[in-house]
């Protein structure tokens, strides 16, 4: 595996069914009754977020705190030279203070990259989701979610819906489930994908009720209201019309097929509140599914060996 | 004043002659001259051009000494065989009134490492709302007659009709920086393949092209001169080309660093690649080296853009657009123009220097290698290389695409009016 974890085609397909796999080992340390691990001990990581985002970070936070690495959480407001300090300085102040993780969530796409290459620091970095560009960790958790319920992914059919255009979920969520054999579907209107979406290795179609029969899974991505105002599509009402999952469109999925959402939700905008609690929807667990794999993530790029599930297998027995 | 006698020159890369630069002029050519007291230097190899005329400088001064001076610029201009240079108007005040524009143009004269042409504003501060007073800029010593809002486009369509029309009066051309505002809100890479991947809000070509087919037509309907800066896409070139098939007194430059990068470097995210317009693919700098081939690009104009260290040490929504161009243009397009064999040097002469001129009207400067003409004149020795180095570069900041990259070419001399700016490579 590479030494840090900036895009979800940093991971081959082996590196990725290694984190699955650690995540498995480590989900089950969540069912007894001292959930934590010494593995991190003297470990410091850093959990820097430039954007408000609560279950991202609680969930990074629960991950290193399982593994009993020392956690700091550091928000900075704002971005560089404008408003207070740049992002070298930032890191530079967290070199100093011996991080040896930071998790990085940035509102400009590219930020992570730019923390890992530029020199600044030393230790591994994790991007946390960083601007309209990936969310590596995000998309890990959602494949972990999938096998969980569906066992495999070869030749299963996942269709996201929504907007692709500013979503860094969808980036990860393609090229790692590419990466892992399953086929992906993208709908949305026009509007809301990039120019360039035709050579990423997956589909695309503008039609949600002809894709869901042959989905296995449906992602439903959140959708801003404020995208209206710059004309991305006329109304709340019309995409919800046309791209949202209610009832109707729920019941026009195959019987096994799963909904997920990588919150947070609109309610009445892209689902509808009985599909969203329906025993098919999977959102709840892609919350519990994120401590596991992100465990695994700093596990693997901490102490990473490929005997990692061996070892932890053996502090369980230990136990 | 002293004279240069210039042994075994090949003036635009042709046989081996002397050349004798006294009183300011180029005052003999032949084989075998001598003349007595006069300062001699074995040019034996070496290319000789007329001095290059750069039509599109950021010197930052006044404003932004931090990043760029007159006197550091013209260092520059001066190393990289520049005899003259346009200065830009986007300073701090900005270039939009006489005094501002007369300010630049005396630094230059003081420092005397090139001529320095200011460019005037087309409106106030550069906000797209009222013309400036391009009149009382083109009658001050200065002598201004390229007005521009580089970095800003005149999008306006009669704000930009009444500009081509005014500027008729003295000869005056408007150099617009094409791209349409509304199109490229956010925009901080060419929209494309990258983009989509990269995550980075989208420049698409239309913005660029639908500004140059308006303007185009604008200038034909009111009979004006039109030029368009740093020209990134094929689709542009094509536009020019059509325009200038009509007969239309149209004109476009394109810079070095749209000649020889993509936008797959933006993959590092390293904001030494952004600049605007920005880095397009690998198709379009194919458009663009065949048409400055053929001539429907008029110019290379570097669109040296200094920035300080900081501005360009950070994530890249937040760092500013452009890039150093004035030591290592003529390097850049000896290695994908020359070298490739899709021009030669007569052809480097007339896209470097001959034309620019003309287009800025830059009186003294593109006239040729003949006797009589002023005796602004480079001297490259082609079949040597060197390696980039930021920070021995002359210019006050380092943001440089070509860092660490060896190219071809280097100059050797430089000759502003006979008298030596650059002699064995160094500032003279």
């Amino acid at each position: 595996m590479k030494r840090h974890l900036l895009s979800a085609a940093d991971l081959t397909r082996d590196d990725a069914l290694l984190i699955l796999d650690t995540g498995e080992e480590l989900a089950r340390l969540a069912d007894r009754p001292i959930k934590k691990l010494p593995t991190l001990r003297g470990r410091t990581v850093v959990n820097l977020f430039y954007e408000d985002s609560t279950r991202t970070r609680t969930s990074f936070e629960a991950a290193a705190k399982r593994l009993s690495a020392d956690v700091i959480n550091f928000s900075a407001k704002g971005s560089s030279v404008s408003k207070g300090e740049s992002l070298k300085d930032t890191a530079l102040t967290l070199e100093a203070m011996g991080a040896d993780a930071v998790v990085v969530r940035h509102q400009a796409s590219g930020a992570p990259h730019r923390l890992a290459n530029s020199g600044w620091i030393q230790g591994a970095v994790i991007n946390a989701g960083d601007g309209t560009h990936e969310h590596p960790t995000q998309a890990l958790l959602d494949a972990f979610t999938m096998r969980r319920r569906l066992g495999s992914f070869d030749g299963r059919r996942v269709t996201i819906v929504g907007d692709i255009l500013h979503s860094r979920v969808a980036r990860s969520n393609v090229r790692l489930l590419h990466t892992l054999g399953a086929q992906v579907t993208l709908v949305a209107p026009p509007t809301l994908l990039p120019v360039g979406v035709a050579t990423w290795p997956c589909a695309v179609s503008y039609d949600l009720d002809a894709e869901l029969p042959k989905s296995d899974v449906v992602m439903m991505l959140r959708v801003q209201h404020e995208r209206m105002n710059a004309a991305f599509f006329p109304s709340a009402r019309e995409y919800s019309r046309r791209y949202g999952l209610d009832g109707r469109r729920f019941a026009a999925m195959p019987e096994h097929a799963i909904v997920m959402h990588p919150g947070p939700m609109n309610r009445g905008m892209e689902i509808t509140a009985e599909v969203a609690d329906s025993p098919r929807s999977t959102i709840v667990e892609q919350v519990t599914n994120g401590v596991s794999v992100r465990m695994a993530v700093l596990y693997l790029l901490l102490s990473g060996s490929e005997s990692a599930i061996g070892q932890i297998a053996q502090i369980g027995e230990s136990e | 004043m002293s004279s240069f006698l210039l042994r075994g020159v090949r003036p635009l890369g042709g046989d081996p002659v002397d050349l004798l630069l006294a009183d300011g002029r180029i005052s003999e050519i032949g084989a075998g001259l001598s003349a007595p007291g006069a300062h001699v230097v074995d040019a034996d190899g070496l290319v000789a051009l007329p001095g290059l005329v750069d039509l599109h400088t950021h010197l930052r001064e006044p404003g932004r000494e931090d990043a760029e001076t007159v006197e550091t610029g013209t260092q520059a201009a001066a190393l990289g065989g520049f005899t003259a240079v346009h200065a830009m108007a986007n300073t701090s005040p900005v270039a939009d009134t006489a005094g501002v524009v007369e300010q630049v143009w005396r630094l230059g004269q003081q420092y005397g490492h090139a001529d320095v042409r200011p460019v005037g504003a087309v409106t106030v501060g550069i906000a797209g709302e009222q013309l400036a007073e391009l009149g009382a800029m083109a009658d001050c010593p200065a002598g201004v007659r390229v007005f521009s809002d580089d970095g800003h486009c005149v999008s306006d369509a009669v704000l930009m009709r009444r500009a081509l029309e005014y500027v008729k009066a003295f000869d005056g051309v408007i150099a617009q920086h094409a791209q349409e505002p509304r199109l490229t809100e956010g925009a901080q890479m060419n929209e494309g393949e990258m983009s989509a991947v990269l995550g980075l809000g989208g420049w698409p070509a239309v913005a660029e092209e639908a500004i140059i087919a308006r303007d185009c037509l604008l200038a034909a309907h009111v009979g004006s001169r039109l030029h368009v800066c740093h020209v990134s896409t094929a689709g542009s070139v094509e536009l020019i080309r059509w325009a200038k098939g009509k007969g239309w007194d149209v004109t476009a430059e394109v810079t070095p660093h749209h000649l020889l990068l993509t936008d797959e470097l933006v993959a590092s995210y390293d904001p030494i690649y952004k600049v605007n317009p920005p880095l397009r693919t690998a198709a379009d700098v194919e458009a663009l080296r065949a048409g400055l081939a053929d001539g429907t690009i008029d110019a290379v104009a570097t669109d040296h853009a200094p920035h300080p260290d900081e501005a360009k040490d950070c994530e890249w929504a937040a760092a500013a657009m452009g890039m150093l161009g004035l030591q290592t243009a003529l390097s850049v397009v000896q290695q994908v123009m020359v070298d490739t064999g899709l021009m030669s040097w007569a052809d480097v002469a007339d896209r470097m220097s001959t034309r620019p001129a003309r287009i800025g009207r830059t009186d003294g400067h593109g006239r040729g290698l003949t006797v009589g003409s002023p005796a602004n004149v480079t001297l490259v020795d082609p079949n040597t290389t060197w390696t980039v180095d930021p920070h021995a570069l002359a210019s006050k900041s380092h943001n440089t695409p070509y860092r660490r990259l060896t190219l071809p070419g280097t100059v050797y001399a430089t000759f502003l009016r006979g008298n030596a700016t650059v002699l064995d490579g160094k500032l003279a």
